[in-house]
């Protein structure tokens, strides 16, 4: 691990201006992924500033009726709050599938969106990788990809978002709270939050420097069933091969309403407007399920090890519209 | 080397330190010329050098004031400047668990964290878990139930368990929960799922699973 400075601001603006005004600082919170990448020298900042003592660790009731979650909050006390258990149960599902109890008890809601990909080359630092070194290429692409997404890809990068709670809170149409050092307080729709790759891997977010992430918002739940299935390698404490959170509003037989957000198929939780309308007044069955996982692999492509992606998502889908109609 | 040559067989540990010592003088590994320390990279712009701050923490009861280098884990600190090598370091990416205590009473992995952000906190580790000499009852049904083999992963498969019996008596569900909204039953698969931060190699797991819902008996 390379040497590094280290303080502990004691306001948001204080940690927003110290990262601002200091090349080569991060922020830390739980520190699950940074010191992980850190100890493999993948990040190598030379000044930290620890904001786990911030007082963004609540999670309130909106006057909408929604919730506003602190930026601290850790994982696995959202997952515990009894209004997300009761309100957003995809939310506290996904929460639960991500990680172990250590890890949950210390990553954070902001964190969590933050975190990097856990692609094999991007923590290779003897590889090429233009997320980690911008222009040196992609080791992945021709490479072990299995993990890798299929959908939202460049030829600059084929990395997957590997978060199921921002799966979730992308279904549930959150917002991003943030802070910078001038005082100005910009919110950001998740669905604006995260960049595709493109040319520049390099820039994940829509965040500048020392923009601090100090909430995510979530409006009302919509009506429906709200599920979360992540099929993965183990049935415990793994990554997501392909992630479905879904909120499907259904009665007698035909679907009002579906909402569908995708993980570890792409760079950024995944949405699909057109899956989303071809649900929209349908027969709850087979061919409708169908048609809807067409529109989602519609435009995607396989790197050769993760091909099985694509038809994988579809059939989870089909599962979760299943599992969700059959309830309705 | 002293006590190798006064004819005294060398501990593990003395045979450890002394391989790090020979990793930092840069003749351990392969690949790297002499006069290059392959554990200290050339500075880089903005490199401080190293950096030390001060770190007041209670641990297992007792108050401590180290000065530690930034980049030292907790776990680290635990082992290497105060002694307590009962917490493991196994994989030291937070994948395995050996290295798991407990933060006021939540259990963390030690290695994906800093010493100095944890100044102010309590933490618990193994040696803090028996109370007047008696064993916890983690501890003793581990014991009953020959919860181990090599025992690596016991002192972080205990820490887990004891922090996740009290997640369990505050109510938290696990993914594998049918009903998010109540307390489940401590079943062989909710302990399996809320243990799975915790790597046995010797795959102890149907012996670590009994114990833990033995003492689950006992505290809940």
């Amino acid at each position: 691990m390379r040497a590094f400075t280290y303080e502990r601001p004691d306001s948001v603006a204080a940690a927003a201006s110290a990262v601002a005004n200091k090349q080569g600082a991060k922020f830390i919170a739980g520190g699950t992924n940074l010191l992980d990448l850190m100890k493999l020298e993948v990040e190598t900042p030379t000044h930290l500033v620890d904001v786990n003592r911030l007082p963004l660790g609540a999670v309130a009731d909106t006057p909408e009726g929604g919730l506003r979650i602190g930026a601290l909050v850790r994982n696995s006390d959202l997952a515990a709050d009894m209004r997300v258990r009761q309100r957003y149960p995809v939310l506290a599902r996904a929460l639960l599938a991500g990680a172990s109890g250590q890890l949950r008890n210390k990553a954070t809601t902001a964190g969590n969106l933050l975190q990097r990909t856990r692609c094999y080359y991007f923590y290779d630092t003897s590889k090429p990788c233009n997320k980690r070194e911008p222009g040196s290429g992609c080791s992945a692409i021709g490479g072990f990809n299995r993990i890798h997404a299929v959908l939202g890809t460049s030829d600059k990068c084929i990395a997957a978002h590997p978060s199921d709670m921002a799966v979730a809170m992308q279904v549930l149409d959150a917002t991003v709270e943030t802070a910078l050092p001038d005082g100005s307080t910009p919110s950001i729709p998740l669905a604006e939050f995260y960049r595709l790759p493109g040319d520049n891997p390099q820039v994940e977010t829509a965040l500048r420097p020392g923009q601090i992430i100090t909430a995510v918002t979530l409006p009302p739940a919509p009506p429906g069933t709200q599920l979360y299935r992540k099929v993965r390698d183990r049935a415990s404490y793994a990554f997501a091969l392909v992630s479905v959170a879904a909120i499907v509003d259904a009665a007698a037989g035909k679907i009002n309403s579906a909402r569908l957000a995708f993980g570890g198929v792409a760079p950024r939780p995944w949405r699909v407007p057109d899956a989303e309308h071809a649900l929209e007044g349908a027969a709850a069955n087979p061919t409708a399920f169908a048609q809807a996982g067409n529109a989602v692999s519609a435009g995607g492509r396989g790197y050769g090890h993760n091909d099985f992606k694509l038809p994988l998502v579809k059939r989870t889908l089909a599962a979760v519209l299943n599992a969700a109609t059959r309830q309705a | 080397m002293s006590e190798i040559d006064g004819g005294r067989r060398p501990t593990r540990r003395q045979v450890l330190g002394t391989s790090a010592a020979l990793a930092v003088l840069g003749y351990a590994r392969p690949g790297f010329p002499a006069d290059v320390n392959p554990l200290s990279p050339p500075m880089s712009a903005g490199d401080p050098g190293i950096v030390n701050a001060a770190v007041n923490l209670t641990i297992n009861g007792t108050a401590q004031s180290l000065t530690v280098d930034t980049r030292t884990t907790l776990l680290d600190l635990l082992r290497e400047h105060i002694g307590l090598t009962g917490s493991k370091k196994g994989c030291d990416h937070g994948q395995c668990g050996a290295c798991t205590v407990l933060l006021d009473g939540r259990r963390i992995n030690s290695c994906l964290s800093l010493a100095v952000m944890h100044d102010g906190d309590k933490i618990t580790t193994i040696e803090g878990l028996a109370k007047g000499g008696n064993l916890h009852p983690l501890q003793a049904a581990f014991v009953e139930h020959d919860g181990f083999q090599c025992g690596y992963c016991t002192p972080g498969q205990i820490c887990s368990a004891a922090g996740m019996l009290n997640e369990h008596k505050a109510g938290w569900p696990s993914v594998v929960s049918d009903d998010l909204a109540s307390r489940p039953q401590l079943t062989d698969g909710e302990v399996r799922e809320r243990m799975s931060g915790n790597i046995c190699r010797c795959s102890a797991y149907p012996n670590i699973v009994a114990a833990i819902r033995d003492a689950a008996g006992e505290t809940l």
